[in-house]
This record gives structure tokens, sequence and C-alpha cells, in this order.
């Protein structure tokens, strides 16, 4: 088991009062595991994310912990998580080349990461030149610039930094969203290769799209307002779902094949509730075309198969 | 950027934040002094009223007089006066140039930013007291207006240099072109989409083109560029130098006029940060 | 209604317009009523630029758009507000595309004040009223809030609303679901189509060719700028034929199937090729495609820019 993660909660403090971000996710990831984390804006998803690499202000730990190979981490304390970073779980932002210092060449900001962590550039500098021809990037880039590089061309850069340490876990938050479709595509197989070659033990991909995940992610989780509404392997998620939302979600998707004139497709109606205070119970309630009574007290994540959960009322044991 | 804040939101920062309310109160008390002060002398500002010259604060003259027995708060309040009408009049128009041109700039882009970019730079690097020496040459009496006139003329480049990018920002939003798209004009588009957007930076840019014009009217004032036939703040200090206000021990002479320019000038770039602090929220955050 | 003739666009770049950059080249096309034409491409495709063009924010270079017969060029200000009675725009960021200190139903009361000043109140809001409820919005719901208190799908819904209080017969669509949530894009499309059926005609201006299969009745593949695909939007998303398109389609994730494991290498290559505009990206690419292609009809109404498509080996 790569990570486990238990009740996890994460709130943060706005003006108008505490969001609850998270509230109490709990889900784990084996090794060699690719899994995706689905759901619409604000749901959280991107939190989660962070929560396991480092919780900043006003992003505050409620309760819940999380296990990285038989280690607990720190998730409370920011000082303490760097020992984990880069190399326990590491973190590919969604616009991690736009935030480095367009003055400096890529090869001396990596120095310069490497050094901080008192590791020395040219001892891993094979490496780097080995993992940036699995990419398809020339060695050239080292002495580049960031803005010398395209969209696509940064997001390998990134990759190939991001998982040089070998990291345990890879958190990889809406790294395709911003690209073509051409290099999409490339970008996405090649979180699967870094899997498959064993550079990274396992990965935690967040993105709102689903057919993205489908075709890397081994199992995917659906968030709905701060908390897990199913997980289940990708095909299952996508052929046979069982929760309410992820049944409407997919069937509003009009990826290739459905066309307006033949079959209309349907959205859900209504919007997520606002997590500043959530209701209770079921928070899919108010949009949910299967609610009954027992819909106001809250559903558990539930097994209702092998390796599928769903969090329902309605789910038979 | 400057995000907007809606109105009750601001205003509950605005009074919550420390540097705002301090600034504020000191720049309305001299505008205060500035305004009642000269109701409460009838001294005419350069009589020679006390035949003892330079003589300490007392009873008679509240701040003293100068060593030729001028009554120095009568002077004091009314160089106040002039320091706020120079400050409103000469940073006003500053602002207001720079906001036509950093808007025309910014709005119409193409050759008509290029062209105006060029006449920004050029004023910009005008070398300002080379000018004014040759203008004082010409002219045989200068007023305040002129002092305005002329620091309204010179001092709005970077204004027009921030705005112009501010525009330039706003100006590819599709709110913009949406504007567009309902046939408003130009004009009209710039003054109601454009600008509100950019009221806190405007506020700000005519805050420190106010503090800017006084220290430079100040400035001109006291190496003799000053107004010939007026009182101001800058002048009592140049007279004060000139007549050896400084060996004779006479600090109610100059200390007050130097006191009043620092305190506001300054009290209006503390304003400047806390406005800084109300428009942004990530800065409101932290405080 | 709306034709596009050889119509290109150069943007001039650097001081005083030295550089220039091709946009758009030589595109044309034509939009019939109730006809929904989805233009598909990536960044830098130019699609965008096509569609600021047809609403008439840009000038073209080259080339004449015209609609119902009179070119864009020839508008004066006074028919120009004519025109944009008749044409009206949707934007891809809904939250861009409203003034964010102001109310969001700012954008009526800018559309009153402009097109119809004469319009009693009570009238004018019994129109509104019906518009909003056209594009399945609750009057109470949407009125009297800031952008901010609106969901993604309620602005892009009032901005179609917008459209709806003008005489609107063509809107220009760009990218306006891409950033509304996966529950709520189809809702949207869905009123696109409802809007179709009632003739109105539907520039549909999207990256993605989900959506563009799902609406449009034409799709026009565009590469920088150039036309490399166009025909009906089942023959075009079952049968591309040039490579580039090809490449799109294979790109695509999609729900009913998986990417095949094979190795898939991105087209690399930079810069416009010399003749034809994908021919330093294109596996296919010989000898002759340094000459600008000229399109082929392969099917009825198909067309594809590409030498390589007529060749027997292809």
């Amino acid at each position: 088991m790569s990570l486990s993660v238990q009740e996890l909660r994460v709130y943060y403090q706005t003006l108008h009062g505490e969001v609850r971000a998270l509230d109490g996710v709990s889900f784990s990831i084996a090794d060699g595991e690719i899994m995706g984390l689905a759901g619409e804006s604000g749901c959280g998803k991107t939190t989660l994310g962070y929560s396991l690499v480092r919780l900043s202000p006003p992003r505050r730990l409620v309760s819940g912990r999380a296990v990285l190979d038989g280690e607990e981490l720190p998730l409370g304390d920011p000082d303490a998580m760097r020992r984990f970073g880069w190399k326990g779980v590491s973190i590919v932002p969604q616009f991690a080349m736009s935030a480095l210092n367009p003055r400096r060449r890529i090869g001396g900001m990596i120095a310069e990461l490497l050094a901080a962590r008192k590791l020395r550039y040219l001892e891993l500098l094979p490496e780097l030149e080995r993992r940036l021809d699995l990419v398809r990037l020339p060695a050239a880039v080292l002495a580049m610039y960031p803005f010398e590089l395209s969209g696509g061309m940064r997001q390998r850069m990134v990759l190939v930094l991001s998982t040089l340490l070998n990291p345990s876990l890879l958190v990889a938050d809406e790294v395709t969203s911003a690209l073509d479709v051409s290099i999409q595509r490339a970008v996405a197989q090649l979180l699967a290769e870094f899997r498959d070659r064993g550079l990274v033990k396992s990965m935690l991909v967040i993105t709102h799209d689903l057919a993205v995940l489908y075709q890397i992610a081994d199992t995917i989780a659906v968030m709905y307002a701060g908390k897990l509404v199913e997980k289940a392997s990708a095909d299952v998620i996508i052929r046979a779902p069982r929760h309410p939302y992820t049944r409407l979600l997919i069937s509003s998707l009009p990826e290739i094949g459905a066309r307006h004139a033949r079959c209309r497709l349907k959205g859900i109606p209504g919007q997520p509730p606002s997590l500043l205070n959530p209701p209770l119970g079921c928070r899919f309630r108010a949009r949910c075309p299967a609610v009954s009574d027992q819909c106001g007290e809250e559903p558990p994540l539930r097994e209702v198969a092998a390796g599928h959960q769903v969090a329902c009322w309605q789910q038979p044991c | 950027m400057t995000p907007s804040v809606p109105g009750r939101e601001f205003l509950y920062f605005a009074w919550r934040n420390g540097k705002l309310r301090f600034g504020l109160a000191l720049v309305l008390f001299f505008l205060g002094v500035a305004l009642l002060g000269p109701l409460l002398t009838h001294y005419p500002p350069l009589a020679y009223l006390n035949p003892l010259g330079a003589e300490a604060p007392s009873a008679t003259y509240w701040l003293g007089t100068t060593c030729f027995g001028q009554d120095v708060y009568t002077q004091f309040v009314l160089g106040l006066r002039a320091a706020f009408l120079v400050g409103l009049l000469g940073g006003g128009m500053a602002t207001l140039i720079g906001m036509l041109i950093g808007f025309m700039a910014g709005y119409r882009g193409g050759l008509v930013d290029e062209v105006l970019n060029v006449l920004t730079n050029v004023v910009l690097v005008i070398p300002t007291f080379a000018v004014l020496l040759i203008a004082a040459a010409y002219l045989q009496v200068r007023s305040v207006l002129m002092e305005c006139l002329f620091i309204g003329l010179t001092a709005w480049p970077w204004a027009a240099r921030a705005i112009r990018a501010q525009t330039f920002s706003l100006r590819t939003r599709d709110f913009v072109d949406l504007a567009r798209l309902s046939g408003m004009r130009p004009l009209k588009i710039v003054f109601t989409e454009i600008a509100p957007n950019m009221l806190s930076y405007l506020v700000m840019t005519f805050i420190l083109q106010f503090g800017g014009a006084i220290l430079m009217a100040a400035t001109l004032d006291f190496i003799g560029l000053g107004p010939t036939n007026a009182q101001s703040l800058g002048l009592m200090m140049q007279t004060a130098v000139l007549w050896g206000a400084l060996p004779l021990g006479a600090w109610w002479w100059f200390i007050p006029p130097g006191l009043a320019i620092t305190a506001i000038v300054g009290a209006l770039y503390v304003m400047n940060v806390g406005l800084d602090d109300v428009f942004n929220p990530r800065l409101r955050e932290r405080s | 209604m709306l034709s596009l003739e050889r119509v290109s666009k150069v943007y001039r770049v650097g001081t005083f317009g030295g550089g220039q950059v091709r946009a758009v080249s030589e595109l044309s096309f034509a939009l019939a009523p109730g006809e929904v034409v989805a233009l598909i491409g990536e960044s830098g495709s130019g699609k965008s630029t096509v569609g600021r063009m047809v609403l008439n924010l840009l000038p073209v270079s080259t080339g004449s758009i015209r609609f119902d017969g009179i070119a864009l060029s020839d508008l004066r200000q006074g028919d120009r507000k004519d025109y944009w009675r008749r044409v009206q725009g949707v934007f891809q960021d809904p939250f861009s595309a409203y003034n964010p200190i102001f109310k969001a139903d700012r954008i009526f009361r800018t559309l009153r004040a402009e097109f119809f000043p004469r319009v009693e109140t009570g009238d004018w809001n019994r129109r509104l009223d019906g518009a909003l409820q056209a594009v399945g919005l609750n009057p109470q719901q949407v009125r009297d809030k800031f952008p901010h208190q609106l969901s993604g799908g309620q602005l892009q819904r009032l901005l179609i609303a917008r459209a709806l209080l003008l005489d609107v017969q063509l809107l220009v669509a760009d990218e306006i679901i891409s950033m509304l949530d996966a529950s709520t894009r189809v809702d949207v499309l869905n009123l696109l189509a409802d809007l179709k059926a009632r003739g109105m005609a539907i520039l549909f201006i999207t990256h993605d060719l989900g959506l563009a299969n799902y609406l449009s009745d034409r799709v026009i593949v565009l590469y920088r700028g150039c036309m490399v695909e166009a025909g009906p939007a089942e023959a075009v998303f079952e049968n591309p034929q040039h490579p580039y398109t090809r490449m799109l389609v294979a790109a695509t994730p999609r729900l009913d199937c998986k990417w095949p494991v094979s190795d898939w290498t991105p087209p690399v290559g930079e810069g416009e090729g010399l003749g034809c505009v994908y021919s330093a990206r294109c596996p296919l690419c010989d000898g002759q495609c340094n000459r600008p292609p000229v399109p082929i009809e392969t099917a009825a109404g198909h067309r594809v820019a590409c030498w390589r498509v007529a060749d027997p080996g292809h």
C-alpha cells in the first residue's frame, strides 16, 4: 500500500466563514496504481492534492491522517512536510512553468533546487538527460530559458523535474487541461509511462476531464462537494457507475459519438451546495433523482463490490 | 491589478485600515487649518506689524513674527491654502492629462499608442528645472495658477504610462467586446466600462500626484522660481533661509512650513499604502 | 446569409507595425439560417480571429465577409449598430464577459440604452423576463446579482438571453462552454440546439471535437489560419482525410474506447511549412507539399486541402 488517507478534513478561512473544502475523505492508492480524481470545480479536488504536499494558510488541517509507505505524513506541519517533498510526495502543479523565474536557465534552476536538498547537479545530470530523452526533449533545453519552451515542452520538463528523485507518489494537478489535444495525449501517456518504468511508484491524477482519466487511470475516484462519492476501477466508473451523481455526470458527456440530432443528452439540474455551510445528510440530495427520506442522514462510503465503493443509501450492500 | 471591491466591503476595510485612517486624519487636519485658519487672522500677510522684528510665538502673534515683523501664522495658513490649491489643481491636471493620454493610448493601441508613447517619453525626460528657468526669465509676474499649470503639464507621464498599461489589459476583456457589440462608442466604453474598473488605481494616482505637486511647488518656490505675488510654504522657507532664520534661531519661522509640507506629503503617501492594502485583497488577507 | 470569401487577417507586430503575423489565410465558407457550423482548431489556429471578424470587431485584411450580401467593410457607424442587432456573440470566459464591479443584469440595461431607448419600462421588463425564461433562467434568481454570485452556466445563459432580446439571426459562440462544468455544459449546448431549431445560425468555435460533433451540421478544421478540412460533421469525424484531422481525432480522449497501447508520438516540428502549413509536422509530407495544397472534394461537400489525400498510397 503506497498511500492511505483517512478521514481527511481540510477547511479554509474566507471573509464569509469557513469553507469545508474536504470533509472526511478516505482512500488508498496501491503501489503502481494511477488513481484519477475527478470532480467539478470547487469540489475540493485540488485542495486534496495540495493537502498531501503542503498545507499552508489559509488552508487548515482539521483532522485526518495520511500514511505513505508505512510512514505517517505530518500533514499539519508544512516544515516537517518539506522532508517528504519531491522524494516522498511530489506535485506537478497546473501552471508550474509560469511560476519559475524567467531569467534563469532551466539547468541552473534545477541545480539550485538540488543544492537545497544537498544533492549534486553533476551527479544527477546523466540521469536527468536519460529522463529528458524519455520525454523526447533534447538535453539542450537545460541551457534554455523557460519562455523558449512551448506549452507541451514545459509540461514535459516539469514532469521530468518533479519525478527526478523517483517519488513514491506523484500528484498531477490538471496537467493536461491547458494543452492542445495532440500534446494532451502525449503528456497523459507519459504519465502512464513513468509509472510503467517504475520512476514513480504511484500517482494521483487530478482533473475535471473524465475522458482523459479513463485513458490512463487504473481507478477513478469521483468527488462531489468535499466528499468522495464513488471509487472503482476506471472501466467500472465509466461503464457501470452506481452513484446517481456519477451516472448523471457520465451520461451528460458528449464525448465523440453522441450527436444532438440522434440523442439529446441531459445535464444535471441545480448546482452543488456551498461548502460554507454544507447541508446535513447526502450533499447530492437536492439534485438527486433517486432521493428518499434516508438521504437526510449522511451516507457512508461503503464497499458494494470488490474494489467498488459508493456513498449512497440506494446501493445494496 | 486592482481588483474591485463592492462598496460596503470597501468601506469596512477602509475603516479598519490604520494607515488610511492616520493619513486621512492628518490631511483633513491640515485642510481644516487651511480653510478655517485665515478666518481667524486679520493681519495682512506681508504687512510689517511688529517693530521688534523676529519674535517667538505669543498671544498676539500665534506663530511669532519674521525678522520684518510679519505675522508667521497668517503667512502659514495662506501658504497652506496655496499648497492645497497646487495639489488639487496641479495634481488634478496631471492626473487628468495622464488619464486622457493613458486611456487613449491603451484603448486605441496601434499607431496612436506609439505616437503617444513617444510623446510621453519625451515629456518624461525633459529637464523640468531648465524649462522653468527659461520660462521664469520671460515671465515677469508668476502666479500660483501658473505654477499649477506648469506642474500639471510636466508631471503626467508616469501616470499616463501606468494607466495605459492597465487600460491595455482591461481592453482585451470580453466585456469590452460586449460593449462594442452593443454599439457603444469608444469614449463611452472607456468611461463606463474601463475607468470604473481602475477607480482604485485612479484614486491612488491622484493622491500621489497631489502630494507630488505640493512637493514640487515647495521645491520651485524654495529655489526662487515660485509665484511672485502670493504666499506659499516654499516661499516662507526661502525667505527664512535667505534672511538668516537659522543663525537667528527663529525656529518658529521655518519649522511650521517645513513640518506642514513633510506631514501632508508623508500622510498622503501613508494613505496611498493604506489604500493599496484596502484595494488589494491579497494584501488584505495578511493584515 | 453569411459568407466569407478568401478572408485573410494579418496582424502587424513590433514597433510601428514592422513585423507581420498571418492569423487567417484565404478562408471561405458560408452559413445558412438554422445551420450550425463548427470552427475547430487548436491554439493559434485563428479560429477566434475569424469569430471576431464575423462580429465586426476586427477588420479583415483581405477578402470579404458578407451578411445578406452586404460587405461588413462597407458598414458605417449607424449600419454597424444595425448589424449588431442581427449578429451577436458569446465568449469563452463568462466571468470576463461581465464587468466585475457591476451587477450582471447591467448588460441588459446597456442593451436597452443603446438599442431600445424608446421601449417603456414595463414592456421592457416583460420582454426581458420572456428572454430569460427562453434560456431556462428564473428571472427572480438572476436579476440584481453580481457576476460572482451566479454560476458560469447562468452567466452564459444571460448572454444568450441578451442576444435573444435583439433580433439575432447569427450567433457567434466562441468556446462558450469550455469553462463550464461538465454537468451544466450539455444544457447550454442543448439551448443552442433549440435556437438552431428556431432558425438561428450559429458559428460554433471550439477546440473540442466531441462538442462540435454533438451540435454542428458542418465543421471546418483550421490549422494555423488555413482550412485543412471541411465537410459534414459526421463525415469529418468518422472518416477524417487530412493527416491533421486524423491526428486530432486519434488524440481526442473518448469514453467509448481507450487509446491504443501503441507508442504515440505527437507530431513535432515548429513553424509553418513552406507550401502546406502542416508540412512541418506532417508524417506524410513529401516533395509536392512545398506548394500550397488546393482543396479537393473527396465526397459530397467534404473538402480536404492535402496533396497526399489524392495519392493512391494514402
